[in-house]
C-alpha cells in the first residue's frame, strides 16, 4: 500500500488543481505557498497542484495559467514538509515529457485521467510514470455515465498498465449514494490486491461528503476533497467537513480536524475572492444533467458573450454527451443558441 | 501475374495499397473512382483478411504475401501505405530503392508532411510524403488560412473524435498524435507555436469528427479578411473531402487579461469550428477522421499520378 498502514483512507486535497477551474487558472506562487503550508500543517497527506485540466492545460481551450503549472509544482514541493505533491495529466492534452518534468520538479504522485471508457489511451503514460518511480493513480472521469461493470473493466486496463489506485471520478457531481457504493464495490472486486480504489466527488447535488463516506465503506482507500469546496462546479467534497465526519465515524484520515477547519477559514477562503464555488442554478444543473463540472466557468463566459442562458448551454452539453475536454463545443453551442433567438 | 504494358499505364498511374485493413479498404473505393490512378494490387499479411477478399472482388490482385512478394515481380507507380508506423519504416527503403513514390498514411513521418490544400504542389516529386494525422489534415488548412492574412503567434487545435473510430495504434501512442499534429500546425500551418489536443468521445450514436481551431491574432486584425480566407480554404478542402464544412461563422474575441500572450502583449483570437462527415465508402460516415485521411491520400496520389502521366506522355 503506498501510504501509512495507520490510516483507513488517504485524503488527497485538490484545491490547488480542481480549484484552478474556480479561479480560471490564476493561482500565484503566493497562493500555492500559503495553501500548501496550511494543508500540510493540518496533516493532509497528499496535495494536488496543477492547472485544472492537468499538465499542459494552459491553453485557449481551457484558459491560460497565470503561472506555469510546473513552476507551481516546484513551489508546492518546497512548501510541503510531510505532504506528497501530486499532479494531474490527461492523455491527449499532456504528454509524457510533462510527467518527467513534474517528477524533476519534485512531485511524487502522478494522477492520469481519461474519460471512463477510454482507459487504454493512458497505458503509455502509466508505464513512463512507474518507470521513473512515481506513485500512480488512474482517474476514470464522468463515472456516472457508465455502469459498474464497464468501469471495473476500464479500471483493470489502468491497473494492468501500472496504476496503483484507480478512482471513480464523479466529474459531473451526478452520482447519488448507492450509485457510488456500487461502482466502488465493482472496482474493489475487480482489482483485489492489484490496486487500491479511490473516489473523487463533486458537490453539484450536495452529496460530496455523504458519497465519500459511502465510498470508504464500500472499500475505497483514497478519497479526494478540496478544502472550502475549492473546485469546479459547486466544488469538491469539503475536506474539513469530511475530516470532521470521518473523525466522528471513527475512520482514520490522519487529518487534524480543528487545524483543517482553521486552514479552510483563514487561508483558503480568502483566495476564493468574490466568486466561491456555490450550489447555485448552473452547478446544480450540471449535477442534474450530468455535465462535466469544469464547464461551469466556460458556460458563464459564453453566456455573457452571446447573451444566452448558461443553463441552456449546459443542458445542451449534456444532451450532446460532451466529455471532459470539449470546452470548445460550448462556444459553438452558444453561437447556435444566439442564432435561434 | 499482370505484365505492365505501355497501354495501360498511359491513362492511369498504377497503385498498390499496402495494408488491407479498414483504412486500406476505404482508400481502395476512393481510388477505384479516380480518373488518374488505377489501384491494381492490395497487399496484406493475413490470407483471411476480409479486405483482401473485397479487393479481389473488385478486380485487384490481392496477396497476403506482403511487400516482398509485390516488389519481386511488380512495379507500381505508387504505393499507399496503410499499415503501421513500424511497418512503414521497414518498407519505405524498399520503395525508395525502386523509385516508387509512397504516400504514407501511418504516423511514421519519414517524408515531408503534406496537406493537399496547402502544400501538395511543392512535393509532387517527393519519394515519400507523410499525411501527418487526421487532426492535422482537418485543422492545418485553417491555421494556414489565418496565417496568410495575419501573423499567428500561436495556434491550438482541438480534435474530437468518436471513440469507435480511434484505432488501437492511435490509442497506444496518443502522444505521437499531439506532437506530430502540433508540429504540422507550425511547419505547414504557419503558426509560430502550435498545440494539439485530442478528445475521444464515446457517445452513441457516434459523433461526427469535430475540430476547433484557435489562432492568436494581433489586436485590430482585419476580421473580414480572416473570415474570407477561412471560407476559401474550407471550400478548397471540401473539393477533395466532400464532408468537410464549417459549423459556424469564425468567432472573434478581443484581447483580455486572461486571453494569453507573450511578454505583456495580449492576443485577440479567432475560433473556427469544423466538422468532417465521412463519405461512407467503407467506413461509417461518423469516421470523418479516417475519411479525411483516405481522401487526402487520394488527392496526393492524384497529384503524383498527374505528374507521372505528364512525364510519360
Amino acid at each position: 500500500m503506498p501510504y501509512s498502514a495507520e490510516l483507513d483512507v488517504r485524503v488527497t486535497d485538490s484545491s490547488l488543481r480542481d480549484g484552478s477551474h474556480a479561479i480560471r487558472h490564476q493561482f500565484t506562487h503566493q497562493n500555492v505557498r500559503t495553501i500548501v503550508a496550511a494543508l500540510d500543517g493540518a496533516g493532509v497527506p497528499v496535495i494536488e497542484v496543477t492547472h485544472g485540466d492537468g499538465l499542459g492545460g494552459s491553453s485557449f481551450n481551457y484558459g491560460f495559467s497565470a503561472v506555469p503549472d510546473q513552476d507551481l509544482i516546484a513551489t508546492a514541493v518546497a512548501a510541503a514538509t510531510q505532504a506528497k505533491i501530486a499532479f494531474l495529466m490527461l492523455p491527449g492534452l499532456g504528454i509524457t515529457e510533462d510527467i518527467r518534468q513534474a517528477a524533476d520538479n519534485g512531485a511524487s504522485v502522478c494522477r492520469i485521467a481519461t474519460h471512463c471508457t477510454e482507459a487504454d489511451i493512458s497505458i503509455q503514460h502509466f508505464k513512463v510514470a512507474r518507470g521513473i518511480g512515481l506513485e500512480t493513480v488512474g482517474f476514470l472521469m464522468m463515472a456516472h455515465s457508465q455502469p459498474p461493470e464497464v468501469l471495473a473493466k476500464q479500471a483493470r486496463i489502468m491497473a494492468d498498465a501500472g496504476a496503483q489506485c484507480v478512482y471513480v471520478v464523479d466529474s459531473a457531481g451526478a452520482l447519488i449514494m448507492d450509485g457510488v457504493s456500487d461502482r466502488i464495490a465493482a472496482l474493489v472486486a475487480e482489482l483485489g490486491d492489484d490496486a487500491q480504489v479511490g473516489f473523487h466527488g463533486h458537490e453539484n447535488l450536495g452529496l460530496g461528503v455523504a458519497n465519500s463516506v459511502l465510498a470508504a465503506r464500500a472499500g475505497a482507500k483514497q478519497i479526494d476533497g478540496s478544502t472550502r469546496r475549492f473546485g469546479a462546479g459547486a466544488g469538491n467534497t469539503p475536506v474539513e467537513a469530511f475530516a470532521a465526519v470521518t473523525e466522528r465515524l471513527g475512520i482514520k484520515t490522519g487529518i487534524d480536524t480543528v487545524k483543517i477547519i482553521d486552514a479552510a477559514e483563514e487561508t483558503v477562503a480568502p483566495v476564493l475572492e468574490s466568486n466561491p464555488p456555490a450550489l447555485d442554478r448552473l452547478s446544480l444543473t450540471m449535477g442534474y444533467a450530468g455535465v462535466y463540472s469544469s464547464f461551469l466557468r466556460h458556460a458563464e463566459i459564453q453566456a455573457n458573450k452571446y447573451g444566452v442562458s448558461g443553463a441552456e448551454i449546459l443542458i445542451e452539453a449534456g444532451r450532446r454527451n460532451l466529455v471532459g475536454g470539449q470546452e470548445d463545443q460550448l462556444i459553438e453551442i452558444a453561437v447556435g443558441l444566439a442564432q435561434r433567438r | 501475374m499482370t505484365a505492365l504494358t505501355r497501354d495501360d499505364t498511359v491513362t492511369k498511374a498504377t497503385a498498390a495499397i499496402v495494408g488491407s485493413g479498414n483504412i486500406g479498404t476505404d482508400l481502395m473505393y476512393k481510388l477505384l473512382r479516380s480518373d488518374v490512378i488505377e489501384p491494381r494490387w492490395m497487399i496484406g499479411v493475413d490470407p483471411e483478411s476480409p479486405g483482401l477478399k473485397r479487393a479481389a472482388d473488385h478486380g485487384l490482385t490481392a496477396s497476403a504475401e506482403g511487400v516482398d512478394w509485390l516488389l519481386a515481380s511488380e512495379r507500381p507507380d505508387l504505393v499507399f501505405e496503410a499499415t503501421s508506423a513500424y511497418v512503414h519504416r521497414e518498407n519505405a527503403p524498399k520503395y525508395a530503392a525502386l523509385g516508387i513514390q509512397a504516400v504514407d498514411l501511418t504516423p511514421a513521418a519519414l517524408g515531408p508532411a503534406v496537406v493537399p490544400a496547402v502544400n501538395l504542389g511543392q512535393h509532387t516529386s517527393a519519394p515519400n510524403v507523410s499525411l501527418i494525422t487526421c487532426g492535422g489534415q482537418a485543422t492545418i488548412p485553417i491555421v494556414y488560412a489565418v496565417s496568410r492574412v495575419v501573423p499567428v503567434e500561436y495556434a491550438e487545435i482541438v480534435a474530437s473524435v468518436a471513440s469507435p473510430s480511434a484505432g488501437p495504434g492511435t490509442r497506444a501512442n496518443i502522444d505521437e498524435f499531439t506532437k506530430t499534429t502540433a508540429r504540422g500546425v507550425e511547419t505547414i500551418g504557419g503558426a509560430r507555436r502550435g498545440k494539439a489536443i485530442i478528445i475521444l468521445n464515446p457517445a452513441e450514436p457516434p459523433m461526427l469528427m469535430q475540430d476547433t481551431i484557435f489562432c492568436a491574432i494581433p489586436a485590430g486584425a482585419d476580421t473580414d479578411a480572416i473570415a474570407a480566407s477561412v471560407k476559401e480554404i474550407a471550400a478548397d478542402v471540401s473539393a477533395y473531402v466532400p464532408g468537410y464544412r464549417l459549423r459556424t461563422e469564425p468567432q472573434f474575441d478581443d484581447p483580455a487579461p486572461t486571453s494569453g500572450g507573450r511578454a505583456g502583449e495580449q492576443w485577440a483570437r479567432v475560433a473556427v469550428f469544423i466538422e468532417v462527415e465521412g463519405a461512407g465508402d467503407f467506413l461509417p460516415p461518423y469516421s470523418g477522421n479516417l475519411d479525411i485521411m483516405t481522401a487526402a491520400a487520394t488527392r496526393v496520389g492524384e497529384g503524383f499520378a498527374t505528374r507521372i502521366l505528364a512525364e510519360r506522355a
